[in-house]
């Protein structure tokens, strides 16, 4: 079966039941979701804010996509994210440049950072084969605790203790064309650093020898050493550019979404990228299109929570439903094949032993 | 007639492909009865719905001349059909004892009572002599040992009717030879057992009567002692097949491979090779002859580059490559069909013509400016493709995966020959295939001898180290016994030399 109809399929049931528990709970779904899609969907501003919103999800499950698609699991991307966005912040606070050469230089350290987070667990994976799984997420907590105690100490907001300085406007990614375009939303340069890095790992994983490398060693670790491809490098580089893409998402969304910096948190939209990359079947538009659908039920819940009796709550729950029905797309596989089988009346179990002959008769 | 196990007119069919089509198999009490069958012709499918996991589409199924249903391997199990898996199921950690009883626990007053069973074990081990100690450790003993387990488990279990599924694939030569007399005892002891194989040798050597079977069908039932192995593979195949290998008279030229005094440790940090020295010249292939995991691996490695070596160096071609990373040595002129396909030599989710690029991908025309060029890969692709009849469902767009085991080694052969290496080095390059692919692969390492190439094989089975190589060197716990003209030895030779006696004639 097709990676994305499983992904619609997932979708479809999480928006099924996520009608189910709106009837349950004495709500019209009908109603539900019209205010939800309205809500993220229903004027050029609206639409923007949407876009605003999805831009760190494309970001973070780009991430996670790529270390995916060569053999990585980073759980790291919250942490990646946040101190990408932190080195971006710094950057934006105490370096005067033309605006330019400022956001060019806070991209760039956003990118840095994130990557610099998360070579730690590469060269850690490659040198000593500590899983990636258990030191991405100690790192979460290493930039969680950097940031708590650096933002106070050196970049501290005028009235709040628990908030960086808020960024002059020439240091953050507003463009007010693009405002004026959307009718005053939020949306912001970050967007278009979204879109680029889509293509940009569209390009080197499907295109590029480098990809091809590191794919191979993701795939498998032993031919790709057999081929002569220098494995522990490409397990570091992997990392490299999947925190650094994870760092971008840093800077969209608090140099873009947000003006400033809190402290105590870390971002949840590094979590939601491993959802978002899971949905998008780890391929980089794949990752676009579910992380778009994802801003349009965040930005869309507080619409319907406004409109009706509905709980916003229902809007996470679909989600979560989601991401359960993506992450056990085998088991959709095989009631999909038993209901085809089936409909073409021969006992179930042929359905799995097809392919394995239908391989050996290649050969005979 | 007294059969055990009759299948009449057996039928089954997958959507889109007829697996079994009127196959019948009938076993007699207290024969060894073989069932012979290229990869893919059906084997598996027709033990499948002996033991329950499939059932027939058409077609009778009789136990002791009693028609039965078998719905799932438990009714096999109640019917005395026990069926030893080519990969083991066995538990690790446990000992053999408890991994037979697993599953049939004999219980005193609601605990384990593990003697009772172990006595059983030690009993049954020594009626039937598979010499198996009932306390050992799984992870403490061989592979051979270990299927004795699993023969155990089933003689447990009270099977009448063994399946043994191809279950020399694992084992060494002298295993060979204890499972075949461990079969012989089963037979007198009064069971009966299907042998499901495609090595005509191990038929000669035990079965009584052999039932053939080409793409689904029956071809015929034979009595093994009046039939000769040519004969049989020609059921198989469906073609006359060539046993001997046709080759000239080597001519070897300058010296391509010099290992000296290589000393190489195994990843549990002992000396694996030890001073092992060896020549290897041009238009010759040596082949090397040993017990599996007598150093042969890491002789292999440190060749190739996989594995640094302690001490003591490799020349390839008169320079010294004992320094170089795996991509120099290959660009120097090494190729190497690895021993294990799957794990070394593909990428198996990589679709063929990626696979076909594995360690070229580089360099132009395959790629220009660090980008792949999609139209070069193609055309590489169908050229191997075609020259060696690689075979898959959508050519060079097919993922390696799905593709069969026999159609996998050609791809590695096809892509290392390719690359037209000086040195070639073939690993186990026909394991696990069928008598089709192994007569095509022998074929084709020949004629890269013929072209004035240095071939180094190694290789489990004698016979085919017999068969293909000019020189024999015979390694040992990690050293070189000696090396011997092929012409001028015998299984005898080797077998003594494998065990470690030396022969006082140096290289020839």
């Amino acid at each position: 079966m097709n990676n994305s109809i499983k992904s619609l399929l997932a979708v479809l049931f999480g928006l099924l039941a996520g009608a189910l528990l709106m009837a349950v709970t004495g709500h019209n779904p009908v109603e539900g979701y019209k205010f939800l899609i309205q809500g993220g969907l229903k004027s050029p501003e609206r639409i923007g804010n949407t876009l605003a919103t999805a831009t760190p999800l494309i970001l973070t499950g780009l991430s996670v996509a790529f270390a995916f698609r060569t053999g990585l699991f980073n759980i790291g991307a919250a942490g990646q994210m946040l101190f990408g966005g932190f080195c971006a912040t710094a950057v934006g606070l105490s370096v005067d440049l033309p605006r330019a050469l400022l956001l060019t230089l806070m991209v760039l350290a956003g990118f840095i950072g994130g990557a610099l987070w998360a070579l730690i667990p590469g060269i850690l994976k490659a040198r000593y084969n500590v899983h990636e799984v258990v030191s991405t997420i100690m790192m979460n907590w290493t930039a969680y605790w950097t940031v708590y105690y650096v933002i106070p100490g050196y970049f501290k907001g005028e009235s709040l203790e628990t908030e960086s300085r808020q960024l002059p406007p020439e240091a953050m990614l507003h463009a007010s064309w693009l405002s004026d375009m959307f009718q005053g939303s939020y949306i912001n340069l970050g967007f278009f650093i979204g879109v680029v890095a889509v293509l940009v790992v569209a390009f080197l994983i499907n295109k590029t020898t480098l990809g091809y490398e590191l794919k191979a060693v993701g795939f498998n670790r032993h031919s790709a050493e057999y081929a002569g491809i220098a494995v522990k490098r490409s397990i570091v580089l992997s990392m490299f550019i999947a925190g650094g893409i994870a760092g971008l998402a840093g800077v969209a969304q608090y140099a873009g979404n947000a003006s400033s910096l809190q402290i105590g948190v870390l971002p949840s939209q590094g979590f939601d990228g491993i959802a978002v990359a899971l949905l998008g079947a780890n391929a980089p538009l794949g990752v676009m299109v579910s992380a778009l659908f994802f801003g349009v039920l965040y930005s869309g819940r507080g619409f319907m929570n406004a409109m009706t009796e509905i709980p916003p709550e229902i809007a996470d729950s679909i989600i979560a439903i989601i991401i359960y029905f993506a992450a056990t797309s085998i088991l959709i596989e095989r009631l999909f094949r038993k209901w085809k089988v089936r409909k073409s009346r021969a006992p179930h179990s042929a359905a799995n032993k097809k392919q394995g002959e239908r391989e050996h008769v290649d050969n005979a | 007639m007294d059969y055990v196990v009759e299948m009449v007119g057996i039928r089954k069919e997958f959507p889109g492909i007829v697996a079994n089509d009127d196959i019948t198999l009938q076993l007699k009490r207290g024969e060894i009865h073989a069932l012979l069958g290229e990869n893919g012709a059906g084997k598996s499918t027709l033990m499948s719905i002996l033991f329950g996991m499939y059932q027939p589409d058409r077609g009778v199924i009789k136990v002791n001349g009693r028609e039965v249903r078998i719905s799932n391997p438990n009714v096999a199990n109640r019917l005395g059909i026990g069926m030893v898996h080519q990969h083991f199921k066995l538990v690790e950690a446990f000992t053999v004892t408890e991994n037979i009883i697993l599953g049939s626990e004999t219980r005193r007053v609601g605990m384990l009572d593990i003697r009772t069973a172990a006595n059983r074990v030690e009993a049954l081990s020594k009626q039937y002599g598979l010499n198996v100690d009932p306390h050992a450790k799984i992870e403490d003993i061989s592979v051979g040992m270990q299927q004795r387990v699993e023969i155990l488990k089933m003689l447990y279990r009270d099977a009448e009717v063994l399946i043994f599924d191809e279950p020399t694939a694992v084992l060494t030569p002298q295993e060979i030879e204890d499972l075949q007399g461990i079969m012989k005892n089963l037979v007198q002891e009064g069971k009966s057992i299907i042998l499901i194989t495609h090595k005509l040798k191990e038929i000669k050597a035990v079965a009584d009567r052999c039932t053939v079977i080409r793409r689904g069908r029956t071809i015929g039932t034979v009595d093994v002692a009046d039939t000769s192995r040519e004969t049989m593979a020609e059921m198989m195949v469906g073609r006359s097949v060539s046993f001997k290998v046709d080759k000239q008279e080597s001519r070897p030229g300058e010296t391509v491979l010099e290992i000296r005094s290589l000393t190489v440790k195994n990843s549990k940090k002992v000396d694996a090779l030890k001073a092992f020295s060896l020549e290897l010249r041009a238009g010759e292939i040596v082949g090397i002859a040993g017990v599996d995991g007598n150093g042969q691996t890491e002789l292999i490695e440190a060749i190739t580059g996989l594995r640094q070596a302690e001490s003591g160096s490799v020349i390839l071609n008169g320079k010294d490559i004992t320094g170089l990373s795996v991509r120099q040595r290959n660009e120097s002129g090494i190729g190497h069909i690895p021993e294990d396909r799957q794990k070394r030599g593909l990428v198996l989710d990589y679709t063929l013509e990626e696979n076909l690029i594995l360690e070229i991908y580089k360099r132009p025309p395959y790629s220009k400016n660090g980008l792949l060029q999609r139209a070069a890969i193609r055309k590489h692709a169908e050229h191997i493709i075609q020259s060696f009849d690689v075979r898959s469902g959508e050519a060079g767009r097919s993922i390696v995966r799905s593709m069969s085991g026999g159609n996998q080694q050609k791809a590695i052969i096809g892509r290392e020959v390719e690359r037209d290496p000086d040195l070639l080095i073939a690993v186990q390059p026909t394991r696990g295939l069928d008598v089709g692919s192994i007569e095509y692969i022998h074929r084709r390492l020949v004629e890269q001898r013929d072209k004035g190439k240095a071939v180094l094989l190694v290789s489990l089975e004698l016979d085919e180290v017999l068969n293909l190589s000019d020189r024999i060197a015979v390694i040992n716990n990690g050293e070189l016994v000696g090396v011997v003209n092929a012409s001028e030895t015998n299984e005898q030779e080797l077998g003594l030399m494998m065990a470690g006696y030396h022969k006082e004639e140096g290289s020839a």
